[in-house]
């Protein structure tokens, strides 16, 4: 049960089971924005409030499984009240996390090790990586995110 | 003479030794693709050895084979499925998709005209809406659906409306999601009552029941060679030799014409028409093997053997899990194949999948490319049970144990 304990830590069960920054804000002002994977059919909202360059605020709605959902929860904490050059840098290393390489084409390849300490948290997320087909899950509000922030600019 | 044991059959099939996170693999994902037997992974690999060659051209011996492999294939096919003009009615496609896009955008684009109406229904797969919708753009056509009931069958009672206007109805033979199986005869005849044609997507009915397309009475056929125990990259388009005359090339380029000259070409006739430039061939071979063991088999002998393991696991599901595990389809095996879908309460179906990976169990969650039947049902994911002439009852023992092992962690 090893790999599914590295894929469902404890901490994104914890997420899962009670999303941070779950709701929505008035738009406008604030940014809307949609994403969906169309692999699963899931769909997320993201909220995003902007003031002087800074992520004052953000929330998120949506349905999704316990990847999607517990990525989405800790993304929200790991960048509210960040200023958007931080954030664009935590989705640029978060997706560096998310990253098959060429290696894991060879049987029993193993992921790349990425530089860890940035993410906090969200490390606990590494562990998509080994199931290939759940990284969209994971990465469904980071691109989501970058999306509003480029409709923002 | 036919002979059917499904043990026989499993130690046919290389893959169902694996051992997938120290559990004998326990395959619950035929409706997305089945496991090929030996035989056919032996063919193509003795095609690629002794016989591989481009086909239609060369006059050496290797060729000369590879051309009566591929036609062989061919003619396979066209008896497997009795086709009333035999080969001269198949054409190979990529798959089932292609298949529709061929009906869609050669004999669609000729023969379909603003206000014409093709008919669907809810339970349709994308690959048999998303070419209507493209030529609905293209066209101005319309794409009308019949409902589906609560029951999850087809709601025909309005059928007479439905049809008005209508040139073409085209329907799933076996719902991929639901296990539904549709009356094709029936609709067969009411479609040619208002002067329709009908279309059916026998991706998955193909694979677990005999098909006959005289019996049916129906004009156009698509399937894929995957979904019946062949190799991934060949489908089949089936139409009446007289239909097929008369469609416009689908793709342009090598083999599919007969003159090309400065000023414009001639398409070729037959099939080859359908089939531009060089066709996948070790892919026919290994269709023809798989059409060989499913003779073997006897396709009414996997019929009655899936259905004997969908009663039980409709069955085990409804005894043990009944209030936490809803299933989605028929609960029933009359008009039913072997494609259990199910909605796992509280938990999403990648999660349940997930964890039945753990256990070797292999489902499939997720919309299925059916996205308007889930909305109908108000689901945006199911995990999908299904089965093969392999399956076992002891594979929906695994599985059920598993479930439980699901519900737990997340529930």
């Amino acid at each position: 049960m090893s790999n599914l304990e590295d894929l469902y830590r404890e901490i994104i069960l914890d997420h899962y089971r009670s999303p941070r920054n779950r709701g929505e804000l008035a738009s406008p002002p604030a940014q809307r924005v949609e994403g969906f994977n169309p692999l699963c059919g899931d769909e997320i909202v993201v909220y995003l409030n902007v003031e002087d360059d800074v992520l004052v605020d953000i929330k998120l709605t949506g349905q999704g499984c316990s990847i999607s959902q517990a990525s989405s929860s800790m993304m929200s904490s790991a960048v509210k009240g960040k200023s958007l050059a931080q954030v664009r840098e935590a989705i640029t290393s978060f997706k560096q996390l998310m990253t098959v390489h060429a290696t894991a084409l060879q049987e029993n390849g193993q992921p790349v090790e990425a530089d860890l300490r940035a993410l906090g948290e969200l490390a606990a997320l590494q562990g998509v990586v080994k199931f290939p087909v759940r990284i969209k899950c994971a990465t469904l509000a980071w691109n989501t995110l970058s999306q509003g922030l480029d409709d923002l600019s | 003479m036919t002979s059917f044991d499904p043990r026989l059959v499993r130690h046919d099939i290389p893959l169902l030794e694996r051992v997938i996170n120290d559990h004998p693999i326990t395959y619950l994902d035929s409706g997305a693709t089945s496991l090929p037997p030996r035989a056919v992974i032996e063919a193509m690999s003795r095609y690629y050895e002794l016989r591989h060659a481009n086909v239609h051209r060369s006059v050496f011996q290797t060729a000369s084979e590879a051309t009566a492999a591929y036609e062989g294939a061919r003619d396979a096919t066209a008896r497997f499925i009795n086709a009333p003009g035999g080969a001269e009615e198949v054409v190979f496609t990529k798959n089932t998709t292609e298949s529709f896009n061929l009906l869609a955008k050669s004999w669609g684009w000729a023969n379909l005209h603003d206000g014409d109406v093709v008919l669907l229904s809810e339970m349709e797969h994308h690959a048999n809406i998303v070419p209507w919708f493209q030529l609905r753009e293209e066209r101005g056509i319309d794409v009308r659906f019949i409902p589906v009931t609560d029951e999850f069958r087809l709601d025909l009672t309005n059928l007479d409306h439905l049809l008005n206007d209508v040139k073409l109805v085209s329907v799933t033979a076996m719902s991929n999601v639901l296990g539904t199986i549709n009356p094709v005869k029936e609709l067969a005849v009411a479609a040619h009552d208002v002067g329709a044609l009908i279309a059916i997507d026998a991706a998955q009915s193909v694979a677990h029941g005999p098909t006959d397309v005289h019996d049916l009475d129906v004009d156009f056929v698509a399937f894929s060679g995957h979904k019946m125990l062949g190799p991934t990259g060949i489908g089949v388009f089936w139409t009446r030799e007289l239909l097929l005359a008369d469609m416009p090339p689908f793709l342009g380029g090598g083999g599919m014409i007969a003159d090309v000259r400065l000023d414009g070409y001639t398409p070729a006739s037959g099939p080859t028409r359908f089939e531009a430039g060089t066709p996948p061939i070790a892919e026919a071979v290994g269709l023809g093997a798989a059409i060989r063991y499913l003779d073997g088999l006897g396709m009414a002998n996997v019929d009655k053997h899936e259905e004997e393991l969908t009663r039980d696991a409709l069955h085990r599901l409804e005894e043990q899990f009944a209030g936490r595990v809803r299933v989605i389809g028929p609960n029933n095996v009359t008009d039913r194949g072997a494609v259990i879908s199910l909605d796992v309460e509280g938990v999403h179906a990648h999660d349940v999948a997930q964890v039945l990976d753990q256990f070797g169990v292999c489902v499939r969650p997720g919309h299925h490319c059916a996205k308007p039947l889930m909305r109908r049902f108000d689901l945006v994911a199911t995990v999908r049970v299904s089965y093969g002439p392999y399956s076992l009852v002891q594979d929906t023992d695994v599985l059920l144990e598993a479930l439980e092992h699901a519900i737990k962690m997340f529930g």
